[in-house]
């Protein structure tokens, strides 16, 4: 493996695309029997998305990841009637094996980092679906399920593990790589599964992982069932799951269309979204911009606007805009995050969004803006809002600026640059925290956040914004140019991995979740970990897995 | 409409560039304030014979007539700009000088701008009481020539924060007015511009060598990579050898008014010297050790990281950088500083870009001693043996190496007990200074000069010695 070139995530020339569609898939199958949909992962060994490494045993890289992602938007879309997943296998004995070794010890830090990510977003996304969507997850665990591969059972609502006396549930991250289960693989242990800690210390000691009843005792699993009613079992508790769920019966799906996106020299321009590159000043302009008008405020039109309905259409976009710049823009460190158009549309659309937040497409468009703005919360880059005559911070949209880590709002001489609230700052968009941005804001006292929701649909200067706390700064026409440049300059030039920790602490208030401890703790250890010669160096665990020498530890404790 | 070009004589466009009209617009009225209230005791309705710059050209910078000093036009000039200019030290040396602050140096040259802004307004307000105690109409004249020079210069230093610095470097304009020296709450930030200028000895030994440390630090900014800043102290440089003029010219004729009473009564007896109400040599050279030695303070530790990322980062060069010949990179050259091993002192290369400090300080020594040996020139005129020295780099230092530590003036380590019992023959006592503070009196016939300092061998402005350069209504 030594020979091979390192995988580099930045390499222009073959940038990662995150789109794609069932037809394409190269890993998974999806298929539907009636109110049951069956993801069954059976990936191409010569299907990697970098070369070097073959994807053995179940294994996979970040290519697998994007399929499996696009599959749960067209079971949340696509396939109303859904209303239980059953992920399984295609290959004997092995259900999963989890993120590819030979792929993480070829990679550079940043890819590493970046897929697991990604990786953790999606499984966040399955519990999301879980708790918003009618959506309940079974995992079929019909062989050995290891590292990544029980890190995806776990994000599921059940799992089953079958009998064959050999088939084992399995974190040997530790003891195999030097490394930690860091796709939530420790902390779901804990915070989801409640296994008690002296069993979680020795089932992530030990790299043959636990099987049958003592597997069931521990926690680690919810039923052990023999390789013959193995079927059957499933069948039923995808059933029985699926009888839990609010999903329509009667709805029909909406197809979601291939992303449209032209990519030229100096960026991506999508319909609602353009993203402009700055390599020199090291920025990416991220332009959200309004509907031309509200649309349609029923259901019938909401549905026969389907994909192209703005808000969806919107999130689709941004959310393709910030994977391809978080993957292919690693030098980028600042967006600058801003807005146009006419924010009365953006607020009647945030109106319909809560008058028909009850019907199942209304609900997964608002699931959709939720987790494409987590997804800005967690990116490790520098946000600064800015809002200039002609933007439209409203409701929404105003929660990009909220998620941003500085907004800068003109206090222009016409008076023509306003802000707005809407109910959609209020609670259908919490950060992975579980609070709304607003109330992460204010540490969730209760004075500014009433101060503010008071204020509601009303357009707001720069000093109402500035007095309800949510102007950083209002620099006037005179002070604009040269404020917003002083500021891009000096953050440019700070060190990006301090930024990076400074963000990650700084915007998430004081409320902790599984997600946030996900992101936090555990990925903050193991990117560490990452960095650590015991891991990474020539004669790191990481680096020397499958070549059979042992690796040499440092055993200073740090 | 307010026309700005008159009120304000500048070449910075001001007429045309609301940014800086509605900075100054608020900031203009709260100097007039603090002018009024900080500005030379009782003086605003006199008629004083000023040097105005109206433009940076020959012709315009010194333009001479009657003032009154609240109406004296401060105006904003920098040097003219050299289209092609290009930084000519450290990391970025080569890339065009910048017009805009970068973003990642702001904050240190904001500190460097209200650094050196801040001992403008604080050597005024030191300097307030003197215009009571003036030995002569000129020395009053020169006297408010400084200050309002030193008043012009905050302006420019006010200028850069203004037009370069956003609503920080507004609010940086006004604590500039806000700060007042020997004021314990809120005093002026280099502790030397917190000291009292008690008399007029001690305003020509700061004139000379304390506005001297202020040509040193202009010059090195006038180096600066930031082009305004570099234009800025360029010009400032201009007005400052006038204060040092002062200064040099001011101690030079008590030299000589001694030395006359010396070769009258041929003595050199400091009681009978101070009897006929003149101020002994041997006082006058501890005045210099005392301002000499507070001064150095001003360059800050012999080793500095902060002066070597200034340089690094093109903020601040050496004292005449562009006629230096090596690489302007310092990476790997060394510079010679002095350093104490337990009780020697003695000579250590260390890396040159960490001794910028101490560099400048021997670039300003050098300057020092020149003006010294012109001051030795009186007495050896008169015939009389005396000679003034600099002390030593380690006399009576607060900061760097050689703080906690005692020095004598011709460098020997002494112990805590040695120096009690020594200080007072080179530094001033209390009776050395109520001696001198005795002899301040006010002497403002045109033409007259108080007993202890010779007349100047020539006018303001080929004016003559005994033209009437304040007038008092």
């Amino acid at each position: 493996m030594d020979a091979m070139t390192r995988t580099e995530p930045t390499d222009r020339s073959k940038p990662v695309d995150f789109r794609t569609e069932p037809a394409r898939y190269r890993h998974w199958r999806l298929s539907f029997e009636g109110d049951v949909a069956t993801l069954t992962l059976d990936i191409d060994e010569e299907g990697g998305i970098r070369p070097g490494y073959q994807l053995k045993l179940n294994s996979y890289d970040l290519g697998v990841d994007i399929e499996l992602a696009d599959a749960l938007q067209r079971i949340r879309f696509e396939h109303p009637e859904v209303r239980s997943v059953v992920f399984t296998s295609a290959k004997p004995k092995i259900f999963c094996s989890g993120a590819n070794i030979y792929m993480l010890g070829l990679s550079s830090h940043a890819w590493k980092v970046n897929f697991c990510k990604f990786t953790n977003e999606t499984r966040n996304g399955i519990e999301d679906a879980s708790r918003h969507s009618g959506l309940k997850f079974l995992a079929a665990c019909n062989g050995t399920t290891a590292g990544g591969g029980y890190e995806l059972a776990l994000a599921c609502d059940e799992i089953v593990l079958v009998d064959d006396r050999n088939s084992a549930v399995a974190l040997p991250e530790v003891p195999l790589l030097g490394v930690l289960p860091g796709t939530g693989g420790l902390t779901r242990v804990t915070d989801k599964r409640r296994v008690r800690r002296d069993h979680a210390d020795i089932f992530c000691t030990i790299s043959e992982g636990v099987r049958g009843k003592r597997a069931k005792d521990w926690r680690l699993v919810d039923e052990v069932v023999r390789a013959q009613q193995f079927p059957e079992y499933i069948a039923q508790r995808a059933s029985a799951l699926a009888a839990l769920s609010d999903r329509p019966t009667n709805a029909s799906g909406i197809a979601l269309t291939p992303l449209e996106r032209t990519d030229h020299a100096g960026g991506y321009r999508y319909r609602h979204v353009d993203v402009a590159l700055d390599d020199r000043a090291r920025t990416a302009t991220i332009t959200v911009r309004a509907p031309t008008e509200a649309g349609p405020g029923d259901i019938a039109g909401i549905e026969a606007a389907g994909a192209n309905w703005w808000p969806l259409q919107m999130a689709r976009e941004l959310d393709d805009a910030i994977l391809t710049l978080r993957t292919n823009h690693l030098d980028l460190g600042l967006w600058l995050l801003r807005t146009e158009g006419d924010a009365q549309a953006v607020l009647a659309i945030d109106a319909v969004l809560e008058a028909q937040r009850g019907h199942w497409f209304v609900r997964e468009t608002i699931g959709m803006l939720r987790r494409t703005l987590a997804r800005l919360d967690v990116s490790s880059r520098s946000l600064f809002a800015l809002a200039e005559p002609g933007a439209c911070f409203a409701g929404t949209l105003l929660e990009l600026a909220l998620a941003a880590d500085r907004f800068y709002l003109r206090d222009s001489e016409d008076g023509d640059n306003h802000i707005a609230l809407s109910a959609m700052n209020f609670g259908p968009l919490p950060t992975v925290a579980g609070l709304t941005r607003l109330a992460a804001r204010f540490y969730d006292e209760e004075g500014p956040i009433a101060t503010a929701r008071a204020r509601c649909g009303e357009a707001l200067d720069p000093a109402a914004a500035d007095a309800l706390g949510l102007a950083t700064a209002i620099p006037d026409d005179l002070d604009w140019d040269d404020e917003i440049r002083i500021a891009i300059e000096e953050r440019v030039a700070l060190s990006p991995d301090a930024l990076t920790g400074l963000e990650a602490n700084l915007r998430f208030g004081t409320a902790e979740t599984m997600e946030t401890r996900i992101f936090g703790r555990l990925s903050a250890w193991q990117n560490w970990i990452f960095n650590r010669p015991n891991a990474v160096g020539p004669e790191g665990a990481l680096k020397l897995f499958g070549s059979g020498r042992k690796a040499q530890f440092d055993w200073k404790r740090v | 409409m307010i026309d700005y070009n008159e009120r304000i004589p500048n070449n910075v466009n001001l007429s045309g560039n609301r940014t800086l009209q509605r900075a100054l617009e608020h900031w203009q009225p709260s100097f007039l304030q603090w002018w009024d209230d900080m500005g030379p005791d009782g003086s605003t309705n006199y008629d004083v014979y000023l040097r105005t710059a109206t433009s940076v050209d020959p012709k315009g910078w010194a333009h001479f007539d009657y003032v009154k000093m609240p109406d004296y036009r401060w105006g904003i000039f920098l040097a003219p700009q050299d289209g092609e200019r290009k930084i000519h030290f450290g990391e970025h040396m080569g890339e065009p000088a910048w017009q805009e602050v970068p973003g990642e140096y702001r904050s240190t040259l904001r500190r460097i701008i209200v650094t050196q802004g801040d001992t403008e307004p604080a050597s005024v307000e030191q300097q307030r009481h003197l215009g009571l105690t003036a030995p002569s109409l000129y020395d009053l004249r020169n006297l408010f020539q400084v200050n309002v020079e030193e008043g012009r210069h905050l302006w420019a230093m006010v200028y850069l924060l203004h037009a370069h610095f956003g609503r920080d470097g507004r609010e940086e304009g006004e604590a500039l007015l806000e700060r007042r020296s020997g004021d314990a709450d809120n005093p002026r930030i280099l502790t030397a511009f917190n000291e009292k200028t008690p008399d007029w000895l001690s305003f020509f030994m700061f004139t000379f060598i304390t506005d001297r440390d202020g040509k040193f630090q202009l010059a090195s900014l006038a180096e600066s990579a930031f082009d305004p800043l570099a234009r800025t102290c360029r010009f400032m440089l201009t007005e400052e050898a006038h204060h040092m003029f002062v200064g040099e010219s001011g101690v030079a004729r008590i030299i000589q008014r001694t030395c006359e009473v010396m070769q009258q009564l041929r003595t050199d007896d400091p009681a009978k010297l101070r009897a006929a109400g003149v101020i002994d040599l041997p006082t006058l050279q501890k005045y210099l050790n005392f301002h000499y030695s507070v001064t150095s303070d001003l360059y800050g530790a012999e080793v500095s990281s902060n002066a070597a990322t200034y340089y690094t980062t093109g903020l601040k060069g050496r004292f005449e950088e562009g006629k230096l010949d090596d690489d302007h990179r310092l990476q790997d050259s060394h510079y010679t500083i002095l350093d104490v091993e337990g009780d020697r002192i003695l000579e250590r290369q260390v890396p040159a870009l960490s001794a910028l400090n101490d560099r400048l300080r021997d670039d300003w020594i050098r300057d020092v001693q020149s003006g010294v040996d012109r001051w030795n020139r009186v007495p050896a005129k008169y015939g009389i043996d005396f000679r003034f020295t600099l002390p030593h780099k380690g006399f009576h230092r607060r900061i760097g190496i050689f703080t906690d530590l005692h020095v004598s003036p011709d460098g020997r380590m002494l112990s805590e007990a040695e120096w009690t019992h020594q200080h007072h023959h080179w530094l001033p006592t209390e009776d050395d200074r109520l001696y001198v503070h005795s002899l301040m009196g006010r002497c403002l016939e045109p033409g007259k000069f108080a007993n202890w300092i010779a007349p100047p061998a020539r006018g303001i402005n080929n004016q003559p010695v005994d033209f009437e350069y304040v007038r008092f209504n």
